[in-house]
Parts: C-alpha cells; structure tokens; sequence
C-alpha cells in the first residue's frame, strides 16, 4: 500500500508522514495518514475522543511503532525517543524528586559529561532562572513538583521541554487537566514562547477553541467519513484520517478573537465536519486547504466496491 | 425537636476516642498484661522463692545488671553489649546486601523485559522455598560462621524486596520514561538518574517491613549454630530455664526493633519529602 514519496514537501518540511497506519490487532486507529509540517508551524490536532490523535502524537515521539508507513524528522526515520522531539504531556509532566531549576536543568546534566557540566554549571543555572523567568516562576526555582499548582507544572514542564531546543515539540493535551482561567493564561504563555523561539508545534487538544486560537494550521482527525471501500458493521470500524486541514491567521494574540463571529463560526464548522457522524465527506471531498497538505490514496478506497486493505 | 443521638464514645463505627480517651485506651492492655503478669509472679514467688518461671522485676534487674554493665568473668566483655553488636551486624550486612541486590536487580528487571524473562522465574522459585529449610544447607556448604547467617538473612528477606522494586518499576507512567528519553536519558542514565532516586523511598519502606522476617531469620541461625548474639544467649540460658534473662533480652530486641523501624520511618519523612503515597 506504499505510494512513492512525496519528494518536494518530504525534502522541504521538518515533519513528514506518509501512508502511516496503526492498528492493534484487527483495529485499524488511524488510516492512511499522511502530514507534512514546515518548521515554524503551530499545528494543533482536533478530532473526537478516542479517535487517535494521542496515538498519532505517541507514534511521532517514538513511544509506539507505526504498523506502516514512513515517519520522518529531517529526512530522518524516526525511532525511539530523543532529543530531537520534546514532549509535554498533560500529567506526569516532572519528575517529583527533583526541584523546579534541577527539573529544568535536567536536560542539561544529562546530555553533558561531567568535566563539561562542572564548567558550564553557572551559565546553565542562569539560563534555567531565564527561562523560569519568562513563564514567571523564578521565585519557586527551588520548590518541589508537588508544592506547585497544576498549572505552575505544566509551565515548568514546557521550560524543561524548550531549553534543549528540540527540533519540534509535541504536546499532549497539556492544559486538559487545567481551568479555564488557568488554562486561558498558558495559552498565552505558549504563543510568546513561539514566537521568541520560532518552535515547531505539533499539539493535540480534544478543545476546538484552543485548537483555532492557538494554531497557525489546524488539523482535523476523525474517523466520520465516508470511502468506497465497504466495513462490516456500521462503518464505526474504521481507523481515522485527516479529513480537514486548514491554515490559520497568526495576526492576533489577543484572547479576544475567541469571542469573534468569524471565530465562532469556524469552530462550529469544525465540530459538525470532525465531530458529527451524520455529515461524513467523502475521501476525495475532504476540506485539505493548507498549501502542504496531501493525500496518497489506496485504488481501494477510490474505487467502488472494493473489500477492506488488511492492515 | 429531639436533639440527635449522642455520638458513641467506644463502640461502632462512629466513635473516634480523642486526646487523654484515646491514649487511656491504647495503653490498657499493657497495663492489663503488667497487672496480670506481676500477680501471678507475686503468687509463684511467695510460694516458692527459688521459682524460676516468672521472675519478678528486682529478679530482672538483677539479671540485667550482670549482663550488660558486669564485664563477663571469662573474657572481660559486656555480654549484652556483644551479643547486641553481633546481631546487629549480621542483620545490617543480610538487609543491607538484601537491599542493594533487591534494589539493583528489581530495577533492571522491570524495565528491560529481556533480562526479566531470564530471571523472574527463577526469582520466584527461589522465593517459595521457606528459607529456614535452606538454613542446613548453607551450613554445610558455608560452615557455621559468619556467612551462613548472612546469607540466611539474606536469602529470606531479598526475593520479597526484589518483588516489590520490581512493581514499583513497572508502575513508573510511561509518560515519565518517555520524557526522560527526550530529555536525553541513556538506557542507564534512565535507570540510575532519573528511576532509581524515586525508589530509595521505596525501599527504605521495604526494609521497614522485612525486618520483621530479618530478625525471625538472624534469632533461628543464632539459637542453632552461633557463639554469640542476642538469639544465641536466649537460646543458651534456655537451658537454665533463666527467664530472668530472657525476657529482658527479649524486650531489649523488640526495643531495637521498634527504634530500627522508626530511623526508617523517620529518615523517608525528613530525607524524601516529595515521597507521598
């Protein structure tokens, strides 16, 4: 089922997939995937609960394997976890025996030899009180994890992420367990921290306001959509694909936006597209609006009355 | 109205005895047990003074000051100090490599599933045999010293510690080894700088609760093949039905007991704050 690379976009961007599949014994979670993402992106994944934006997130940090398909970072086939993709996920964040400047440290000391930390120990430490700096929590640098709020965590975990500068950063739902105040104040701590550094983003959320607000593309995976290949049941077997794909204005960081028609609008056409069963699109129909996205589609889910691909 | 039901002050489920109540009702039954032991040993005595069964306190005394603050007539040692010493440092060395082993190999076999498959079978099959039915072997093949009861400790307290570092490993999220990984963790650096300081807790914990079965350990090889230690004298004096000594030995080792196990207690709360269950 392995169509030819997309060459152009595959040697352009930091983030390529292609024909990924996932399954878990006769499951198919996602089907077909294919992305490619330019560095500098804020891409955020929407899609209903269960649908597998997680596992597609888990498949690109190297958590799990693909069933198939080729994944990529810099050309790269991804393996195991490394340094390349920092990851924040939404509990668990840091480590609890650790203090906040040695969680954000820790990094460092592990990828320094002991002759290069014990020279670079000053600066470093300085440079974790900047970054605690920028996401306000200097004074509690010497705090335990647990002596912290939720939201205090998560902004030390992002700073813990962002100061190996790892090629692209991957979030898992990372303000899901937050309020919505608290919620509200990391989102904007996020799109500073994006624009200073010029990260790549790839954030998973399951809420679409976040997603729209945040994001320079906004993805949409869900597994409501319609091909000519033919499943048994009731259709709720497939795996998800990307079935809309849209860049986004950065122009504003202003939480404002959010209260906007235009804003309202887009996200309650997101949720009757992603979200509901009864307005399924055909594969060849789907909303792909951003310049990089693509689609390599099987004969089988072109052509009409084909069987089910066996994963 | 009718005013509500008076909260129970003892039985039921809703009584909760606070302050000066509470303390009266956990001392009551040492009290009771003094009260009933003394009477009897009182009656015994004064029937018959050369009683050796239920020595009365001054008998106890007595029997104390010979053993721990007379120097012994033989070697010029304290007895009760000695006899403290040894044990105590065959119980710290059994526990102590228990602990390091249990630690290191629990470790390991929780997170590399390969090294796992070859060895947790074999651990739990040596976890089942009891141990002090080894103890005849260990001292044919070690001889009766120092390392026979050593490794008898050992041998019962390490499958139990190993068992649970190992659990512990398997219960790290996966979310936390991932980020170890992203941060640039090694394998090992992920093992030993980021895993194994969350364990330590752990394992302070499960020296606490192994003690028990240490001491059951170190007691029976003592009484059997020994020539000195707190079991040894209690099994030796035996013979001379000296409860006059016994059961001061006795509450001297639950004494260390209840000191050794409230370091452990201590040391978790102060040292691993962050430790909460």
């Amino acid at each position: 089922m392995v169509s030819a690379v997309n060459q152009e976009l595959f040697q352009k961007n930091l983030l390529h997939l292609q024909d990924v599949y996932k399954s878990y014994g006769s499951k198919v979670i996602l089907d077909n995937i294919d992305l490619s993402v330019a560095k500098g992106e804020l891409c955020t994944v929407v899609g209903p609960s269960g649908c597998g934006k997680s596992t597609l997130l888990r498949i690109i940090v190297g958590q799990e394997r693909a069933s198939q398909g080729i994944v990529t970072i810099d050309q790269k086939p991804v393996s195991t976890p490394d340094r390349n993709r920092g990851i924040v996920f939404q509990k668990y964040s840091l480590f609890p025996h650790l203090s906040v400047l040695e969680n954000v440290l820790l990094g460092k000391k592990l990828t320094m030899t002991s002759a290069e930390w014990r020279a670079q120990r000053d600066v470093c430490t300085q440079e974790a009180m900047e970054f605690l700096g920028k996401v306000r929590l200097q004074e509690h640098a010497h705090k335990y994890p647990f002596e912290l709020s939720g939201g205090m965590q998560q902004r030390v975990s992002i700073v813990q992420t962002l100061i190996m500068k790892p090629r692209i950063v991957l979030m898992d739902e990372p303000f899901g367990a937050l309020d919505p105040s608290t919620r509200e104040d990391l989102q904007v701590f996020l799109l500073e921290l994006w624009e200073e550094f010029q990260m790549t983003v790839f954030f998973v959320t399951h809420d679409l306001e976040e997603a729209a607000y945040l994001g320079t593309r906004l993805i949409v995976l869900s597994q409501h959509y319609r091909d000519e290949r033919s499943f048994e049941g009731s259709g709720t077997n497939r795996g998800a694909k990307i079935i809309g794909d849209y860049p986004l204005e950065r122009s504003a960081a202003s939480t404002t936006i959010k209260g906007q028609a235009s804003f309202q609008d887009f996200i309650a056409h997101i949720r009757r597209e992603g979200f509901d069963p009864a307005s399924a699109k055909h594969v060849s129909e789907f909303n792909l609006k951003h310049k990089d996205s693509f689609q390599t589609l099987t004969e089988a889910e072109l052509k009409k009355g084909s069987r089910i691909p066996t994963p | 109205m009718e005013s509500p039901k008076p909260v129970p002050k003892f039985w039921g489920l809703h009584a909760d005895p606070q302050g000066g109540f509470q303390r009266l009702l956990n001392i009551l039954p040492f009290l009771i047990l003094l009260g009933i032991y003394l009477t009897a040993s009182h009656i015994r005595l004064s029937e018959n003074p050369q009683d050796k069964l239920l020595p009365s306190p001054v008998q106890m005394w007595d029997a104390l000051q010979l053993m721990a603050f007379t120097p012994d007539k033989r070697t010029g040692e304290y007895l009760m100090f000695t006899d403290t010493s040894s044990s105590l440092l065959r119980l710290g060395a059994g526990v102590g490599a228990a602990a390091v082993s249990g630690l290191l190999l629990g470790l390991f076999t929780g997170l590399f599933r390969g090294l796992n498959a070859l060895i947790s079978p074999f651990l739990t099959f040596i976890a089942i045999i009891p141990p002090l039915s080894i103890l005849p072997i260990l001292f044919i093949v070690f001889g009766v010293d120092e390392f026979a009861k050593i490794m008898l400790i050992f041998i019962g307290t390490f499958p139990v510690i190993t068992r649970d570092i190992f659990t512990a490993t398997r219960a790290f999220p996966q979310e936390l080894i991932t980020k170890g990984l992203t941060l640039g963790a090694s394998d090992l650096q992920l093992a030993f700088r980021i895993l194994l300081p969350q364990l330590l807790p752990r394992l302070f914990e499960n020296i606490r609760l192994t003690l028990g079965g240490a001491w059951l350990f170190l007691i029976a090889a003592e009484a059997i093949a020994s020539t000195s230690g707190l079991g040894y004298r209690i099994f030796l004096v035996r013979r001379y039905l000296a409860m006059d000594i016994i059961i001061p030995y006795v509450l001297w080792i639950t004494c260390l007991g209840f000191s050794l196990d409230w370091l452990l207690k201590t040391l978790v709360a102060r040292r691993f704050k962050w430790y909460q269950r």
